[in-house]
């Protein structure tokens, strides 16, 4: 009846709405999250430390190579230095965040920074995209139960990694390619795409031959992002950009 | 705390950093410009395409297959069918292609 119970309840539906779109996510990134907690053991942490990653850090690829650098004699800076380049792709991925939540405060952007992983930014892009609103609890509902399930999936990997059953012969070990594969081509209608797709393959592929994982990241998402900032800015985007200049009060 | 602690609280601020800095920057500027919004809207093809890279340039035959099939699978949108028909195929084909 009243207005407090129902604005709860819209909050709890779009919650779940988001939440049922992160199923596929937790399923992709469990084998990594349960695989980071073992090799986090193997390679000196205690069981505390690993799950400790996971839940400040929530991003997957850097923490596998962190935990892979700390097994080598190599300074604190550069292991920093190397999660710092692996995730280099979250700048692009949060200017853009930014566009599709200026309606949000920003306790709940800073927040929402947090959840703003791989699959977080994908899915956001694409309900973006479909031209609709980035609702907060919906956000929530993508990201939360998936953070929950990466922290417990280190805790599982950490405490039972030796009981890993053949992770290849099931193909898990090979979930997260298949994933990424399958969010790329949801973006296939945007503009230059295969222009993108091929410059970035390209870039990606020669780097990750010649400078090494995990650069290859940030040198092929730039091949393909200065591609697409190089060419020729089409008149209607030209005449929304002056006009947006006058009123602002020009410059 | 333990030098991994602080390494590991290290790396999670430059995380944060790298997921806030990028709307820091943008937002300190009264318009986006066209050159910029078309390198943004460039994102998700460059970064998923190099997320799958390394994986496809060094993929046995039965893994290239199952790029292929969840590539198709994609085609008509939702991750169910891009999981299950890929997966499928991956298991299928190592037992098959070893």
């Amino acid at each position: 009846m009243s207005v407090v119970p129902s604005a709860r309840r819209a909050f709890a539906s779009e919650f779940w709405r988001g939440a049922r779109r992160g199923i596929p996510i937790i399923v992709a990134s469990a084998p990594f999250g349960v695989l980071f907690g073992a090799l986090a053991v193997q390679n000196g942490f205690t069981v505390g430390e690993a799950v400790m990653m996971s839940a400040t850090v929530f991003a997957g690829a850097s923490q596998m190579v962190g935990i892979e650098l700390f097994g080598k004699a190599i300074p604190a800076w550069m292991i920093v230095l190397s999660v710092f380049a692996v995730n280099f792709r979250h700048v692009l991925y949060s200017a853009s965040f930014g566009r599709r939540t200026s309606h949000w405060t920003g306790w709940q952007r800073a927040l929402g920074f947090f959840f703003l992983a791989d699959p977080q930014y994908a899915e956001t892009e694409r309900k973006a995209e479909a031209g609709e609103t980035i609702g907060f609890a919906w956000y929530l509902g993508i990201g939360l139960p998936m953070y929950l399930f990466w922290v417990v999936d280190a805790w599982l990997g950490a405490l039972f990694g030796r009981l890993i059953p053949d992770t290849h012969a099931l193909g898990l070990d090979f979930l997260l390619p298949i994933y990424f594969v399958g969010l790329l081509m949801g973006f296939r209608k945007r503009p230059l795409w295969l222009p993108v797709v091929i410059a970035s393959g390209a870039a990606a592929m020669v780097a990750h031959a010649f400078v090494g994982s995990p650069w290859h990241v940030s040198i092929g998402a730039l091949a393909g992002v200065v591609l697409a900032a190089a060419m020729p800015v089409g008149d209607e985007a030209r005449k929304t950009y002056a006009e947006s200049g006058d009123r602002a009060g020009g410059r | 705390m333990s030098e991994i602690g602080w390494i590991v609280l290290a790396a999670a601020a430059m995380t944060y950093l790298t997921r806030a800095g990028g709307h820091l920057v943008l937002s300190r500027f009264r318009r986006i410009h066209p050159r910029v919004e078309a390198g943004l809207n460039a994102v998700p093809a460059a970064v998923f395409t190099t997320l799958v890279a390394p994986a496809a340039m060094n993929a046995t035959p039965a893994e290239a297959l199952a790029l292929v099939v969840a590539a198709l699978l994609g085609l008509r949108g939702g991750m169910f069918p891009v999981f299950l028909g890929g997966g499928l195929v991956l298991i299928a084909g190592r037992y098959l292609l070893g």
